[in-house]
């Protein structure tokens, strides 16, 4: 019987989608069979990120109204064993699909799948609604920044109401020139704040653009930082107990001399 | 130039404290769904009721809503009131 997560934010573009597809290869490569569905009716985005776009026949809607059956929609992974994708649609309303139908569907590929992770879209409405409506568990992103903690804040709110108990926290994009200059926000200040158990840590990384260009998850490259993150995320969902990765880079000549008089004492991130 | 200026400043002033702050105060008001006039509001009312009893120091008063942790990992919205006593009148004390 597998577990299904939705991947959450309340504000757009801090990573939900990018999490998804990267959680979901990183699980696959530990051998276990993944789901994606792209809850994100009319923007669909799940399958350029995972560059599956062009391997697309039918979607979420025409699952859920009949049209093909389930087994048809599923896009195959064909490089990495066990991951498959569900597709949004593209030109459908967002009203097209309702809560009860998704409950259905999980249900549905839980018989098939060890994980089934839902790409949730932004906002707290329709949309919203759809992607919690059959989830056991919930994965809040956010990026270190005003905006994003106060949205995830009231997220974290909803989730309760929606009876998904406690949602765990993805810190994406953290710059760690910024933390060591006092100018974003730390992993402890991110926490203080939103109060739920933390499941990784994502750096800002550039290679994560690179990736996404190529339509290639950055968990498969080695030498990133975003992508050990990511495979640490995955190893910690399967029980697994890591330590946050050491996100310290080499210190600079100012850095130094700053700890040399005690000045810089929140350097830890 | 900046950055000298850092250097030798006691670093009291980080953008990301400012950041927290602001971030600890609105979500008070998102999280109870109550304006932050509302809460003014209160706030007048309780130093009524209690300047019947104490002299308070109005200035000092500080009453926020915050959200508690509980041990079963439910969270409960909870009234925090930091109000300082200039002085407690001798009305009502028992004499006897």
């Amino acid at each position: 019987m597998g577990e299904v997560f939705v991947i959450t934010s309340g504000k757009g573009g801090v990573g939900k989608t990018t999490t998804t597809a990267n959680i979901g290869t990183a699980l696959a490569l530990e051998g276990k069979r993944v789901v994606l569905i792209d809850a994100d009716i009319g923007l669909r985005n799940l399958d350029v990120v995972l560059g599956l776009e062009n391997r697309i026949v039918y979607d979420l809607v025409d699952v859920v109204e009949g049209t093909c059956r389930l087994r048809q929609a599923l896009v195959r992974d064909k490089r990495f064993e066990g991951l498959y994708l569900l597709p949004a649609a593209q030109t459908r309303d967002k009203n097209a699909v309702s809560p009860e139908q998704m409950q259905k569907l999980c249900d549905d590929l839980k018989e098939q799948f060890d994980f089934i992770l839902i790409d949730s879209p932004a906002g707290i409405e329709h949309g919203f609604k759809n992607a919690v409506a059959g989830a056991d568990r919930a994965i809040v992103v956010t990026v270190p920044e005003v905006s994003a903690v106060r949205d995830a804040d009231r997220i974290i709110g909803m989730l309760a109401t929606n009876d998904i108990p406690n949602p765990l926290l993805i810190i994406n994009r953290l710059r760690i020139d910024l933390v060591k200059r006092g100018d974003m926000m730390n992993i402890e200040d991110t926490n203080e704040i939103l109060g739920i158990d933390l499941l990784g840590v994502v750096p800002d990384d550039e290679n994560i653009v690179i990736s996404t260009n190529r339509g290639e998850p950055v968990t498969i490259d080695e030498d990133s930082m975003a992508g050990t993150a990511f495979r640490n995320i995955a190893k910690r969902i399967l029980g697994e107990d890591i330590p946050l990765m050491d996100l310290d880079e080499e210190d600079t000549f100012m850095d130094k001399i700053k700890r040399l008089f005690g000045i810089n004492k929140n350097r830890k991130n | 130039m900046k950055g000298l200026f850092r250097f030798f400043s006691k670093d009291d002033n980080k953008s990301k404290d400012i950041a927290k702050e602001r971030l600890k105060l609105v979500l008070t008001h998102d999280r109870a769904n109550v304006s932050p006039k509302y809460l003014d509001m209160m706030k007048d009312d309780i130093i009524k009721v209690m300047s019947g009893y104490m002299e308070i120091d109005e200035e000092g008063i500080d009453i926020n809503l915050t959200r508690m942790a509980n041990d079963d990992d439910t969270y409960t919205s909870t009234l925090v009131a930091n109000i300082p006593i200039k002085k407690i009148k001798n009305i009502g004390k028992n004499n006897g």
